[in-house]
Order: structure tokens, then sequence, then C-alpha cells
């Protein structure tokens, strides 16, 4: 497919690239592109330039923090991510990417790409939400952190405003996760998905339910509990081909108890 | 500092299959068009355009990727390989013996694509049973649904006994 016109920029630093964002107001950054370059076919989006992310090294890279914190470079692939000495220290981060649609997307998708399409039906949003991540977005006027909670605005939007970039993902120490989904077919695009986190308290993220992910906190990791929890967020699901709104609050459900059951054995 | 320059095409300079090029190329030129239309290498396929067919999957830099769903100016610098390296002065690779040899291929569209996942496969992963195999090649579609004989072909190249 031939896509519309588009300028390319391709900066070697961060600072390069908020440069060029400040620049051109049309301009978008390009990440993994496994999302962006079909939007762009599709002709729904229509960015004027295109800011490629590959060649900036600050963007890159996983690191373990003494306290067992996790720094993420967004433009990190899910494939890295996946196969990262470092990133087994919180096990269920390359256990949902290698869940994502098939290799070539992820060798080339972006865990940063991820969250900032915003796509109600992404893995990660409700994954970052659940395990209590920190996202970094850095602008002209420095950086500020943001809770994964806060990061997700709606449909396609985030706390990454015109002129800002992700920088980094910070996700804390903790082992005890989980991720259940129903997609359709196998690593396909999720009809409902649940990550959980049991860490004291009990927490789930509903992913698919709504335009952002919806955090619920249930009093155990009872199934019961699980699901009186996620019947008190009444949530409001869309219906599709793929299912009613009434069978996506039932899936809501049953994904999140197996998310928690999942976090369970981990505990 | 200097600012970056925004451009709507470049000179991209690629080594595919051990030949280098250089051409001027559009920003909005997806690989597999450079590929096929400029550099007349069509052994890569469109299938489907959307990035879910695989059938235009090539290795750049190691990395196994669909061609549709990158720009051609993202490969500048980068070694490509597509099928049409697979065989060495007429000779098929063992992969693509073994295709010819288990009927891995119906209507052939699918073939190229297939090919390069199977290749990146066999390189991370010389001995993969059946479900490693069904799971490298879940991004190629093969709509004459041949799937089985692939996989089969896909064990017998890395030298792996298979049933008839």
């Amino acid at each position: 497919m031939l896509l519309s016109e588009v300028g390319y920029a391709r900066p070697a630093t961060l600072e390069q690239a908020l440069g060029v964002l400040a620049e051109y107001p049309g301009a978008r950054a390009l990440a993994g592109g496994q999302t962006l370059i079909n939007v762009m076919k599709a002709r729904a989006a229509a960015p004027d330039v295109l800011v490629d992310l590959a060649g900036i090294a600050e963007l890159k890279g996983i690191e373990l923090g003494p306290d067992g914190t996790l720094e993420l470079g967004p433009m990190t692939t899910y494939s890295e991510l996946i196969g990262s000495a470092e990133g087994r220290a919180r096990p269920i981060l390359g256990e949902v990417c290698a869940q994502i649609a098939d290799v070539q997307v992820r060798n080339k998708g972006t865990i940063g790409g991820n969250v900032c399409s915003s796509d109600p039906t992404n893995h990660l949003p409700p994954l970052f939400a659940a395990l209590g991540a920190t996202f970094t977005v850095t602008g002209a006027d420095g950086e500020r952190a943001v809770p994964a909670e806060e990061f997700f605005l709606g449909v396609y939007m985030t706390a990454a405003g015109p002129g800002e970039l992700l920088t980094k993902i910070s996700v804390p120490a903790g082992r005890s996760d989980g991720f259940a989904s129903v997609p359709i077919g196998v690593d396909g695009t999720c009809i409902v998905n649940a990550a959980a986190t049991v860490n004291g308290g009990v927490r789930v993220a509903l992913g698919c339910v709504d335009a952002t992910p919806v955090l619920v906190e249930a009093s155990s990791a009872d199934a019961e509990a699980v699901r009186a929890a996620v019947r008190g967020a009444r949530v409001d699901p869309p219906s599709d081909v793929h299912a009613s709104a009434d069978y996506r609050r039932h899936l809501a459900e049953v994904v999140a108890v197996r998310a928690v059951e999942q976090a369970e054995r981990g505990n | 500092m200097e600012n970056t320059p925004v451009v709507t095409a470049q000179t991209v300079t690629v080594e595919v299959n051990g030949t280098t090029f250089e051409r001027e190329v559009e920003a909005r030129r997806l690989l597999i068009h450079f590929l096929r239309d400029d550099l007349d290498l069509t052994g890569s396929h469109v299938g489907c355009d959307t990035g879910n067919c695989g059938a235009c999957s090539v290795i750049v830099d190691g990395t196994l990727v669909k061609s549709c769903m990158l720009l051609a100016v993202q490969a500048d610098g980068a070694k490509i390989e597509t099928v049409e390296g697979l065989a060495q002065d007429d000779e098929l690779s063992s992969l693509q013996q073994a295709f010819s040899d288990h009927h891995a291929l119906q209507c052939g569209y699918c073939t190229p694509g297939m090919l390069m996942s199977a290749t990146a496969l066999l390189r991370d992963n010389p001995s993969p049973s059946d479900d490693e195999i069904s799971r490298a090649i879940q991004g190629n579609i093969c709509r004459c649904t041949g799937y089985w004989n692939i996989v089969k072909a896909v064990k017998a190249a890395s030298g792996q006994e298979v049933g008839e």
C-alpha cells in the first residue's frame, strides 16, 4: 500500500526528538510501527512527520535496580523483554509479551508503543496498571512521573501529550502476578483480559471492558471475593461481533479469577 | 545542537542477500515495495498488506519482521535476507528441499514467508518440536491450510524424524 506522503526524521537523542515534535505539531513518534504503519495504511492516522525513535539509545535497555525495581526503556521490543535475564525479575512481563500476536510483531513491536497506542484491547495497559508501574513522561519542560493508572486517559489517548514522549517504565519488585485473557485465536486480539497482583492486597486490572484499564481491589484472593469486586466495578463494555456486553461482563469475572489464581500460585 | 532534518525522501543503502543497493526512496515507501519494485526482488510477497499474513516476512539484521510494517527508510544501513538468498548456486537450501519433499506448498503464495520464518526458527532452535514450529509460523497464514506438511518439512529440515 502506498502511504500518504509523510516526513521522516531519525533523531539520535531524546532532546533532538523532542525538538522535532515541538517544531512540527502534526508529528508522531514512530516506535516499532506495528500499529502506526497499519493505521496509516488505513488512513486512520495521517501524521505530517514520523519521528523514528529507533536511533535513541536512552530509550532502550532493561535495568534491574538494587531494590528489585525494573527500569524498562520504552523502545524495548517484546522479544527483547521475553529474552531478558533482568526482565525475569518480574516473570509475568515476558510471559504476557509472549502472548502478543506473532514472532514478527514481537520482534519489532515495543512495550512503549503498546501502552502509548492505548488501544483498550492491548495486553500491557492492564498489566502495568495491576503491577503499579510508574511511567516517566518527558517534554520540553522536563520530566514527570505518572502512575500507570493515571497514564491511560481514553481510547488512543494517554498522559503523554503533544510534544511529549514516554521515556521510562518503572516496575516495582514482586513475583505474585497473573494474567488471563480470552483472545480471538491463540495470541490474538483480546476480547477481555485481566492482570492481577497479590501483594498484601489483591489488585486486578480489567482490559477491553472500558476505554482504559479498570482497577479493582478484591477483599481476598477467594474466587467469590474476586467476582464480587469485578461486579462492583459495574463495567459497561461494548458489544461487537466477538462478544455481547453481557458476555464480556461475564468473561471479566472469569479472567479476573484466573489471573488471581495464577498470582496466588506465584505467592 | 543541530536540528534533526525532516525529509520526505532520502538515500537508503541496504545489503540484501550479500549485495549492496543504494536508492533514493520516499519516506512513505514500505520495505516490501522497496524490495519488490525498486530492487526487483519479487520473491517476498504482498498477501494482506495489513500485517497479518506474513507472506512479506524477511530477516532484517538477523531479526524476522514483516516488511509491510516497516518503512524502507527505517531499514537504512541494514543487512536484509530474503527468500532469494536461501538457495546457493542454484542448490536449494535443506529447508527448501524439505518443503519440496514433504509437499509443504500448494499454491506457493505463503511459501517465501514460511521459509523465512522457518529459517529464523532453525537458527534459534535447531531441533524444534511440532509445537515450537507451529508457534514460530503463527504469523504466517497459509490459505490452502496446508500447515501440517509445512510443520513436517521444517521438522525434517532440522534432521528430526517425521512420520508419514
